[in-house]
């Protein structure tokens, strides 16, 4: 028997009583059983409370009729609170909380009859390119095991391209949706800053974190955008926008669209097969009638620097909550250790918990952002780049708005697909380079979208990169999926999923 | 040489707001610990803050009434430091582009006035195993804040503890703070300097802290003041530095130096986006501010010709000036009015630990017996029995009048009966009073009024007395 694997599909299948949600969400465990020790996409699976929802959904199924996920399993990135599931960022210090609320993307999946299997790995926090920064050991990528899924939300990204579930949410912060769908082979979308609710999403840095899809096709990522996007009133960063039907937007029409490259960028550092990959998929779209224009981004290229200042400096703040007081790890103090004062101990169970909950990179970043707000070092690097944030944005304002406006600008996803597992551990500053084409989107708020283009020779997927205009995430969506009538890069499951 | 000191206050007033700042929680003091707290006073992960704008507008209340100018867009930043009671790491509060700046009351300039939310609060002693453990309460934390910053205008203790005292009396007036320093609602740390008088440079300051109360303010500040003349007369230098004000040993100490001095790193706050006060809704809060104590003063003394100092004491709260004007509306004359209110009202209020707002005894009703009095139909030492009698009975004045039978006595031919009866019975009192020594007048008009029971018009008892002595 194959097995429905889109969204739509599933979905079709429960509502029209042809499989039961109870027997999707068997199969998809036992996938999960079946696959998880060899790819780690999993750090917590919650297989009772899966089966006894799904039954639930079953039982009630008349209510339920006009779910839009009725009984389609979901992933969610282990930063997601979900209340009453263990939720880590696959740290140390976060091993054993159990948030009391949820994420409003969750309370909405809920709403939407979806089926929650369980919490998928990631980079520390969500810090990094690779799923290896993770307290439970790194993901491992389905099309190569010896290699990376891409990261932060690799274990999300892996979870979707060997099958285990249809849909997956991650987060975006540098790229960690879009990277990971791209060496993963699967489409992944990072929405407007504000387009989704952030409530519940464990912070990495606050202006740059956004909540998006991981699916096989642009029609599921639109499906699922249309169920997590809108206003949130426990988020004062959330837009007040309203949030349209995108599958309504897939027309496979591009005819009046035309797509940015910007080719001085691109010049430096790209593999040349994802060139040629990237190249081979503008034909697509040129063939189905897009125009192709040069773009300028000047300031593009300072993205990295900038980003790694402000991202870390939010992070320094966001992660101070993690103290041992209130929740989470707490490093044991000896009553032994000849502390006189109550401050004393105070002082060494914050050093001794921090040091011992948080893994290396989470430490580096700490320590960075720490450096970067200090007084005497504040105006030379976070508000700089406070300042050149502010001069990309107004590269890509020009680039969206002027007389030969462009309605998506396209580049890879990454420069390079995916690599072995610990090529980069030693080498922090190769890792954050590989977020060039990447991080930009995050510092200016605009949604981009990748899409898988092909392989490499080796077998190892290739993503193609669009970003839009603000709350036009329909656009990128139409575009991703016009070009996917044409290609077959998303029916193909990796060997280790094929059934 | 003489010195002068030069002070300026930093004050924190939590606004009176049903709910906390960023949560839903609600902001009451005095519920059991770690009750009023969710997610997002408690900094869970993933939880993120959303703006209360009743504290914003009842910071523009309070800035107003200070005379700021509120800015249009103002900025929420994080500062950053670790404390257990402070469940983010953070604080958010305002630091580059404030709610408000530019103000100033009684002379004395405002530097800025910002928002910002409370910590929870530590709680060191009251435990068996307080020796090695400090407990926490979190249902302070994100309870909403003002920051008042004046300029260093103040140049004596006293001056500093006055001036307080009459920005407490401001910010209790507009609803927005109840005041109270004991529960910590209202808190005040000082930066003092002294410089030789005359001079123009300001010398190095220490940042006092642990100022609640107005005693504490004023006697840290005089010791502080002396502390630092005596280190300079002896030819050493102040160190720029925190101290804290020990109120048992009735001395400030040492508490951080500048090196020791945290650097916050305060940066914008991202989960906030800049706060927005367009000009009409302030225009709304300001004709909608009630008079302030320093106006309605000078009016009770133009409208009601009232002396200064009954003005002043009117005006203590607000609640003391509505009842003194409801009093007014009542029918009844201010200064008789002021004088009933501050005298055997007052008196009365004290006596029982109550406020005006828990009176017995309406404004109308004082109004009342104020008007009995005025018309004759009591005396006013009858008055002084009604008046306690309407305190502790919730009657009003007519009635106990009537039932009590106190109406006054002015009928000419009862009066000079008790006066006839009186005489008769002092002869020797007449015979000394005709013989010369009016003193003994008084003694003989005590007599008829205690013969009537004290409802007699004094006023025709002397007249008739007089008659009936044949002077």
């Amino acid at each position: 028997m194959t097995i429905a694997t889109t969204i739509r599909e599933i979905r079709d299948a429960v509502r029209a009583r042809h499989r039961s949600a109870a027997d999707v969400c068997r199969e998809a465990l036992d996938r999960i059983a079946a696959l998880n020790p060899q790819l780690n996409a999993f750090n917590t699976v919650i297989a009772d409370r899966a089966i006894a929802r799904a039954e639930a959904l079953d039982r009630d199924r008349d209510r339920w009729r006009d779910a839009p996920l009725l009984g389609v399993p979901v992933a969610l990135k282990d930063n997601l609170c979900t209340r009453g599931v263990r939720t880590t960022a696959s740290s140390r210090m976060l091993d054993t909380f159990v948030p009391p609320y949820s994420a409003t993307v969750v309370e909405k999946l809920d709403a939407a009859g979806a089926v929650i299997v369980g919490k998928t790995n990631l980079d520390e926090f969500a810090m990094g390119s690779s799923t290896e920064n993770s307290a439970f050991g790194p993901t491992r990528n389905p099309w190569a095991l010896d290699r990376i899924p891409g990261g932060t939300s690799g274990g999300s990204a892996a979870a979707v391209a060997a099958d285990l579930t249809p849909l997956a949410l991650g987060s975006d912060t540098g790229g960690s949706i879009r990277q990971p769908g791209a060496l993963c082979g699967v489409v992944g979308l990072k929405p407007t800053y504000g387009r989704v609710s952030r409530y519940g999403l464990i912070a990495h840095a606050s202006s740059l974190d956004q909540i998006g899809p991981l699916a096989r096709t642009a029609h599921d990522a639109a499906l699922a955008l249309s169920i997590i996007a809108g206003p949130d009133p426990a988020d004062a960063t959330s837009a007040p926008e309203p949030v349209p039907d995108y599958t309504a937007a897939l027309t496979g029409d591009v005819r009046n669209a035309r797509i940015g490259i910007p080719r001085r960028l691109l010049e430096q550092g790209v593999d040349p097969e994802v060139s040629r990959a990237i190249d081979a998929a503008l034909d697509v779209l040129r063939s189905r009638g897009a125009t192709l224009v040069d773009v300028e981004l000047p300031h593009a290229k300072y993205a990295i620097p900038v980003y790694y200042l402000v991202a870390t400096a939010e992070a320094s703040s966001n992660l101070a909550r993690y103290d041992g007081v209130r929740y989470g790890y707490r490093a044991p103090t000896p009553k032994d250790q000849g502390l006189t004062t109550k401050d004393q101990g105070l002082r060494t169970m914050y050093g001794k918990t921090r040091a011992q909950g948080f893994g290396p990179e989470v430490k580096r970043r700490i320590m960075l952002g720490t450096y970067v707000l200090s007084a005497g070092y504040y105006d030379a690097y976070y508000l700089k780049a406070q300042q050149v944030r502010t001069l990309i944005l107004r590269d890509y304002d020009e680039a969206f708005s002027d007389v030969d406006a462009v309605d998506a600008i396209a580049m890879p996803t990454s420069p390079t697909p995916a690599f072995p597992i610990g090529e980069r551990v030693s080498d922090p500053l190769q890792m954050y380079l590989a977020d060039v084409f990447t991080v930009s989107a995050n510092l200016v708020g605009l949604p981009a979208i990748s899409v898988p283009c092909g392989f490499t020779a080796g077998r190892l997927p290739i993503g193609l990169q669009l970003t839009g205009r603000r709350f036009d995430e329909a656009t990128l969506l139409r575009l991703a999926d016009a070009y996917e009538r044409d290609t077959e890069w998303s029916k193909q499951l990796p060997p280790i999923a094929s059934r | 040489m003489d010195y002068e000191a030069v002070i300026g206050l930093e004050i924190h007033a939590q606004l009176l707001t049903a709910s906390k700042i960023f949560c839903g929680c609600s902001a009451a003091f005095g519920a059991p610990p770690n009750t009023h707290v969710c997610p997002v006073c408690l900094g869970l992960p993933g939880a993120l803050p959303v703006l209360n704008r009743a504290a914003v507008d009842d910071a523009i209340r309070a800035a107003l009434a200070l005379g700021c100018t509120i800015h249009e867009t103002s900025i929420f930043a994080r500062k950053n430091y670790f404390y257990p009671d402070l469940p983010k790491g953070y604080q958010i509060s305002q630091y580059e582009q404030p709610l408000a700046t530019d103000g100033e009351m009684d002379g004395v300039g405002i530097i800025r006035v910002h928002l910002e939310e409370d910590a929870g609060k530590s709680l060191h002693e009251g435990f068996p195993d307080s020796d090695r453990k400090t407990y926490v309460d979190y249902n302070r934390s994100g309870v909403p804040l003002i920051e008042i910053v004046t300029q260093p205008d103040l140049r004596s203790a006293a001056d500093a503890a006055e001036f307080f005292s009459r920005l407490r009396s401001v910010l209790v007036w507009l609803g927005v703070n109840d005041g109270n320093m004991e529960e910590g609602s209202l808190r005040c740390d000082a930066n003092v300097s002294v410089r030789p008088v005359g001079a123009q440079n300001l010398g190095t300051k220490a940042e006092v802290k642990n100022l609640n109360s107005f005693r504490f303010l004023q006697k840290a500040l005089e010791h502080e003041i002396a502390r630092q003349i005596g280190v300079i007369s002896e030819g050493g230098r102040v160190v720029q530095e925190t101290r804290l004000w020990d109120s048992a040993a009735g001395r400030t100490v040492s508490m951080r130096s500048k090196e020791e001095a945290h650097d916050y790193r305060y940066f914008p706050e991202p989960d906030l986006p800049p706060v927005v006060v367009d000009a009409n809704r302030v225009q709304q809060i300001r004709s909608a501010m009630p008079e302030l104590p320093g106006a309605r003063r000078r009016r009770f003394v133009e409208q009601y010709a009232l002396p200064e100092y009954d003005a002043g004491q009117l005006t203590q709260t607000r609640a003391l000036a509505d009842y003194f004007e409801s009093a007014v509306a009542a029918g009844a004359p201010a200064k008789l009015s002021s004088n009933w209110i501050m005298g055997e009202l007052a008196r009365k209020l004290k006596e029982e630990d109550r406020g005006i707002d828990a009176s017995p005894l309406t404004a109308s009703r004082l109004a009342e017996l104020i008007a009995l009095v005025n018309n004759g139909t009591i005396s006013g030492s009858i008055a002084k029995d009604v008046f306690e009698k309407m305190f502790a009975s919730g009657r009003t004045a007519g009635e106990i009048v009537a039932a009590e039978g106190l109406t006054q006595i002015d009928d000419e031919s009862q009066i000079v009966g008790l006066i006839a009866d009186v005489l008769s019975r002092h002869a020797d009192a007449v015979a000394q009073y005709r013989g010369g020594k009016t003193t003994t007048f008084g003694f003989l008009v005590g007599q008829v009024m205690k013969a009537a029971a004290g409802k007699a018009n004094p006023k025709r008892v002397n007249e008739l007395l007089r008659k009936a002595l044949g002077a």
